[in-house]
């Protein structure tokens, strides 16, 4: 009997290079070098010394390998008048960086929360201006909002100086860049933290109202400990995009201030001398280092959570 | 009497579109009732009203003697039960059961003394330091309840709490509530769907249709005496059987084709003389029989028996109306069989066919 059913045995056979997995897989690699390779020359060149860079073999490995345009990207490199590498502009970038997500995502938060549940007469109105917001061109922005921001530091000035205390300057500093990435920020993150209270159900809030939480009690109390996966989300979003910013570093900041990525153009694109392509990898590489390591820590987080919020229900 | 609850002339419009029709509804101190009705008839918006969740047109509504038509929800004295359970899930089930009376600013042994007592009625003492994710439906439904025991309020209400259970243990959690009701003996409000909910619970239903209450009395009198076609349809499974016919002879009798049934006993007001009446019967409120009686039987042949374990469904084509009756299940009527069906005319409801309304 035993021998009547005992069918084929062992594992499914499987043949490794057959002709789907050999498209398949030599499409992956070409695409993975493709996109691998550029970063392979940067890191590769980042190491060297300029004489070897001299010698032309851009893929070859170095051979001997050198911190030294590390350490200069970093702490002296030249933009312009200073030489103090990209270290300035690495701790402008945090000084803006860390204001602006937080305050971005703070009021957009309680944005989205307003808008999602304690809907009121012309709700949707507001909703539907902030989104044609997203949509208008920064450029169209740019300087109306120079004009803004020079206006608020006049108007504040006024009180400053009524009591004895020097002219606020708001166009031109770190707090006015803050200001601006608030605001281009509202748009998206409030439609998205709209959407994800919106897809709570409705009845949580209605209970949460007959036990007498009002306002902010409903929102600190029942949405904000089921909201974590969205702020993974809405923190990516900013950080990534007020590092990466150029435009309104440019604009709406001075040298002295200026964010690493303005810093990093400045020095790649400095005239005077010799081009250091060791240095100007080096310092493209800490410039992109930040962006890297939040989409590492969190993106787990973000996926973590986003599972977590579908089992629960 | 003080009313525990009493409505008037309520009205909610959204936008153009009326979803409750000034509409009237006084509830006593201590009485249970049902709000049944279609999906959209507005009960369940009715009840949203009633706890302040939704901001109403035009209207008043009193609790208590007080007038809270734009009172908060947490300041009306009511507590309510959430279809979906709604329990918070980031807290532990003290947790829900405390967070009404923490935002009331109760101090800490109070809270403690009716966490402990509502856990005591329901019996979800051992489920206290549990998350809402780690119970059943019927954990969460008891634990939902209790948010609304805790407060200590006089009017509960209840919004489909139970149709998200499977059939067995919302029968179960149906006996608690009643039970439930007789201990605390106060004013309950219950949304639902389903009859058999509404018929054994209910002190008084209100059936509802297009935000306008249709019939509000005692489950018997809904059942025996609907007030229009609409509440005769709705309630009972299978529903009633409806027969299109006149009533002629001063009112005496009802004549459908040939048939004649004499109108005698019938429990109504003048029937009168009618071109197209409705006679409406319930499938458990016919026999069937092999003989004719005039003026008392009609005429039919047997389509299919449906048996259903306690009693057995016999479905009948009496000219061209399709009938039931309930009969006992050692009954079996082959197909085809010609049968004649006495009708109990006590328990028979004649409806005008025009206004739809009993007479």
């Amino acid at each position: 009997m035993a021998e009547m059913i005992a069918g084929p045995r062992g594992p499914k056979p499987r043949r490794a290079f057959s002709t789907p997995n050999i498209v398949l897989y030599g499409t992956l690699i070409v695409v993975a070098a493709y996109y691998a390779l550029p970063l392979y020359v940067m890191i590769v060149t980042s190491l060297k010394t300029m004489p070897e860079i001299r010698l032309g073999n851009v893929f070859s490995p170095p051979v001997e390998i050198t911190f030294e345009p590390w350490v200069k990207a970093w702490s002296s490199a030249c933009t312009g008048i200073n030489c103090d590498g990209l270290s300035r502009g690495f701790w402008n970038s945090v000084w803006i960086l860390i204001p602006s997500v937080i305050l971005s995502i703070a009021i957009s938060s309680v944005n989205g929360y307003a808008l999602a549940n304690w809907k009121y007469r012309g709700s949707e109105f507001f909703f539907a201006v902030l989104m044609i917001g997203a949509f208008i061109p920064y450029q169209v922005m740019l300087y109306p909002i120079v004009l803004v921001l020079k206006n608020i530091g006049d108007f504040l000035s006024i009180f400053s100086l009524a009591m004895g205390m020097g002219k606020v300057q708001v166009y031109g500093t770190l707090s006015g860049l803050v200001i601006v990435h608030t605001i281009f920020g509202m748009p998206i993150l409030t439609l998205l933290f709209r959407n994800y209270f919106s897809a709570l159900p409705e009845e949580l809030f209605k209970a949460a109202r007959v036990d007498g939480a009002g306002f902010w009690g409903i929102f600190f109390k029942i949405m904000l400990p089921m909201a974590l996966p969205i702020f993974v989300v809405a923190m990516i979003l900013q950080v990534t995009g007020i590092w990466n910013d150029f435009l309104f570093g440019v604009i709406y900041t001075k040298p002295e201030i200026y964010p690493m990525t303005v810093q990093l153009n400045n020095i790649v694109n400095s005239v005077q001398g010799v081009k250091e392509y060791n240095v100007n990898m080096a310092a493209t590489l800490l410039t992109g280092l930040v962006p890297l390591t939040i989409y590492f820590i969190s993106g787990k987080l973000f996926v973590r959570g986003i599972a977590a919020g579908a089992v629960k229900g | 009497m003080q009313h525990s609850i009493s409505v008037r002339d309520l009205t909610l419009k959204f936008g153009a579109q009326a979803v409750l029709k000034t509409l009237n509804l006084d509830v006593a101190e201590g009485e249970f009732i049902v709000l049944l009705g279609p999906s959209g008839c507005g009960k369940s918006t009715l009840l949203n009203c009633l706890a302040g969740l939704l901001d109403i047109t035009d209207g008043q509504i009193w609790i208590k003697g007080q007038n809270v038509t734009w009172a908060e929800p947490s300041e009306r004295g009511i507590g309510m039960v959430f279809q979906s359970y709604a329990l918070y899930p980031q807290m532990t089930v003290r947790g829900n059961l405390s967070f009404g009376l923490k935002n009331a600013r109760m101090p800490k042994d109070e809270i403690d003394k009716r966490v402990a007592r509502a856990a005591e009625i329901l019996q979800i003492q051992p489920l206290l330091d549990r998350k809402p994710g780690a119970l059943s439906g019927g954990q969460r439904q008891r634990v939902a309840i209790g948010r609304a025991l805790v407060r200590d309020v006089d009017v509960f209400l209840f919004d489909e709490p139970l149709s998200n259970l499977d059939a067995k243990l919302r029968s179960e959690l149906r006996v608690e509530i009643k039970r439930l009701h007789s201990r605390l003996n106060n004013t309950m409000v219950y949304v639902t769907h389903d009859q058999i909910e509404a018929l054994t619970l209910a002190d008084r239903i209100a059936v509802m249709r297009g935000g306008i209450i249709q019939q509000l009395d005692a489950p018997q009198t809904i059942y025996n005496r609907p007030a229009n076609l609409f509440v005769a349809g709705f309630i009972g499974s299978p529903s009633m059987n409806f027969l299109h016919g006149r009533t002629v002879d001063g009112g005496r009798t009802y004549r459908i084709g040939e048939v004649s049934l004499d109108l005698a006993g019938y429990d109504g007001g003048a029937v009168m003389e009618r071109d197209k009446a409705i006679l409406g019967l319930r499938p458990e409120h016919l026999t069937i029989q092999d003989h004719a009686e005039p003026g008392r039987t009609i005429p039919a042949v047997v389509e299919i028996d449906e048996p259903m374990g306690a009693d057995s469904l016999v479905w009948l084509k009496a000219g061209e109306a399709q009938m039931s009756v309930r009969v006992p299940v050692e009954d079996r009527l082959e197909k085809g069989r010609a049968v004649h069906l006495q009708v109990d005319m006590t328990k028979a409801s004649i409806f005008d066919a025009v206004s739809e309304q009993r007479v």
